[in-house]
């Protein structure tokens, strides 16, 4: 008895580190396909790419943990304004297909640069000593570093909602997503505010990819194969919301911690399968307004 | 010039479309030592045919369809190498009725929905069967492939021989048959039906066109040619791997269509000659600057020339005409 109680404690305990790095990436993919109306199946690159910039900044450059992180967030948010204005912007009135296909280019291009100048192994982790070990909670050991995400993960999410919620700047974005015109006719600046909350998401992926490598090996093929989860999150919770993907994220986490632990043999089987009901039943996701 | 059907559009064969074929024929004697390449081209020119059929001409998005192409693949697979049926036309039919019946099943429940929820489901019902294929190692072989595909000879008499001969018959004939049938299918009414629904699937709606039970009937349809393509993929190479199933090659196929041409019945004959024949000399040498390419030419594809390469052709051609496009 005391056994499973164990297991089930473990599985809770590494599933909830796993959803709230999938939420961490992905919430910044629910805003800004809810707000643009943009389907963006790139999203995992940015993730991908902080893992990278992550692992060269400490070891290529020998930078502290914490200002690598600082860094992987600062560049991706940069880099995907140059985009943004660049490319994407120019696809918001095109139909579903082109963006689409103009994402998948964007995975093989960034796919075909990861391999040139990191080979395809995957990424070593380097963390920092005191992130190392164990730590007592409750009479049990767990991993520091896992405690570690989840507490930065949820500091990360609260103030995000509250950012989102109480101020100006969050307040435009909701107004935006619920009725573009209309935040457009009022005086908002959607074009500004797009730039920028497309930004902060994917500065939010690059960070989640960062944080997570440890859970999610940083590795080229990265983007076509985390692409499934971070769009299942996404779809299952509802566009344009932020509660919706949080509960997705943590329902698959600790889903496909427990199928790995206790029926390895289907390997991600399930997720998929659930998947897929939950979309018949609710097409708009979970917390989804559109059904 | 832009043979793409539809509502009024005159059906009779135009002379050029006979020229793929002659083509064909003549690439089988001038160049036998690519006739296993040119077998592979014909499978995957029938598999974005299928594709064509429902994205280019009904409207469905979708990153699965490589879920009806692998399960076709996988079941004249193990036809062959498990149950003992060995005979190629026999282990078409059933691999055929396969994808057909998982057409209908999902086409069924996933076509009521749309925009990223239909591109979700169609995505998560390629990746069970990737993890079907991917676990039950004692059918599919799992990530090792499944080898020992038996298939006797086509009618008894044209043995599949190593350098591609019956093969690339075989495949042409069948895509022959394919080609026919799509093509009489665009441009029939029912064709124009699905062109009406991709084009304001309200409207056709509004003059009572059963659209929901149109979309299921061609997805069916498109699932049952993407199987077929799946089988003769297995028969030519007497192998299966998981390569055929998940996002990657769904990816890959769009890619091939929106190359030649999405909507017009030859972007899928020229999409895959252009991409396959480019992967064969470029990506073995290059295999990094292979994908680069590929994901520039998508996004310049997108941003400047949406009707992919015989879209570059009609301008070309109405510029020489002194036509304005």
């Amino acid at each position: 008895m005391a056994e499973i109680l164990s297991s089930i404690v473990s599985v809770a305990f590494h599933g909830a580190a796993y959803g709230m790095i999938l939420y961490v990436i992905s919430v910044g993919l629910s805003v800004t396909m809810g707000l643009m109306g943009f389907t963006n199946l790139a999203h995992g690159v940015f993730a991908m790419a902080g893992g990278y910039i992550l692992s060269s900044a400490m070891t290529g450059f020998g930078y502290p943990f914490p200002l690598a992180l600082v860094i992987a967030f600062l560049l991706v948010a940069a880099g995907s304004i140059f985009l943004e204005r660049l490319l994407y912007a120019r696809l918001y009135g095109s139909g579903e297909l082109a963006q689409v296909l103009f994402t998948i280019g964007l995975i093989f291009i960034a796919v075909a640069i990861a391999r040139l100048i990191y080979g395809t192994q995957a990424q070593p982790v380097y963390l920092p000593d005191y992130l190392k070990g164990q730590v007592q909670l409750l009479g049990r050991d767990f991993p520091t570093y896992r405690v570690f995400l989840i507490v930065f993960s949820a500091v990360m999410i609260a103030a995000l909602w509250f950012g989102v919620e109480r101020t100006r700047w969050g307040a435009m974005v909701r107004a935006a997503v619920d009725n573009r015109a209309m935040a457009q006719s009022i005086g908002i600046n959607t074009k500004r505010l797009f730039t920028l909350t497309f930004a902060l998401g994917s500065g939010l992926a690059g960070l989640g990819g960062a944080l997570g490598a440890e859970i999610i090996s940083v590795q080229p093929t990265y983007p076509f194969e985390q692409l499934v989860y971070f769009l299942i999150v996404v779809a299952v919770g509802g566009l344009g919301s932020l509660r919706g993907p949080f509960v997705a994220a943590l329902l698959i986490g600790v889903t496909d911690t427990a199928c790995k632990y206790w029926v390895p043999q289907f390997g991600a089987f399930f997720i998929y399968v659930a998947t897929i009901a939950i979309l018949l039943w609710r097409p708009g996701g979970l917390f989804g307004r559109r059904a | 010039m832009t043979h793409s059907g539809g509502y009024g559009a005159d059906p009779r064969i135009h002379w050029l479309e006979w020229l793929p074929w002659l083509a064909a024929i003549v690439c089988f004697f001038l160049v036998p030592e690519y006739l296993s390449l040119g077998a592979r081209i014909l499978i995957y020119i029938l598999f974005a045919l299928s594709l064509d059929l429902i994205l280019g001409y009904a409207g469905i998005i979708t990153l699965g369809h490589s879920a009806f192409f692998g399960l076709g693949a996988y079941v004249a697979g193990i036809l062959g190498a498990h149950v003992g049926i060995t005979d190629p036309l026999l282990q078409m039919a059933i691999a055929a009725l396969a994808a057909a019946i998982l057409g209908i099943a999902t086409g069924a429940v996933i076509l009521r929905t749309r925009g990223l929820t239909l591109l979700m489901l169609t995505l998560a019902i390629t990746s069970v069967c990737l993890e079907i294929a991917n676990k039950a190692t004692t059918i599919t072989g799992g990530a090792d492939g499944l080898s020992g595909v038996v298939v006797a000879p086509v009618f008894g008499q044209f043995r599949f021989d190593l350098f591609g001969k019956t093969a690339f018959v075989y495949c042409l004939v069948m895509l022959f048959i394919g080609w026919w049938l799509v093509r009489r299918l665009i441009y029939s009414p029912f064709g124009a039906t699905l062109t009406g629904i991709r084009e304001n699937t309200a409207r056709m709606h509004a003059v009572g066109a059963p659209v929901y039970w149109r979309l299921v009937s061609v997805y069916t349809l498109s699932a049952t040619i993407a199987g077929t393509a799946g089988a003769l993929l297995t028969q030519t190479n007497q192998f299966v791997g998981l390569n055929v199933l998940g996002f990657e090659p769904s990816g890959e196929l769009l890619v091939m269509l929106i190359l030649g041409g999405v909507g017009r019945l030859y972007g899928a004959f020229v999409g895959p000659i252009v991409y396959l024949i480019a992967q064969d000399f470029l990506a073995k040498q290059w295999p990094e600057y292979w994908y680069f390419g590929i994901g520039v030419l998508l996004v310049v594809i997108v941003m400047f020339a949406r009707g992919g390469l015989l879209g570059i052709v009609d301008l070309v051609v109405a510029k020489v005409q002194g036509k304005r496009p």
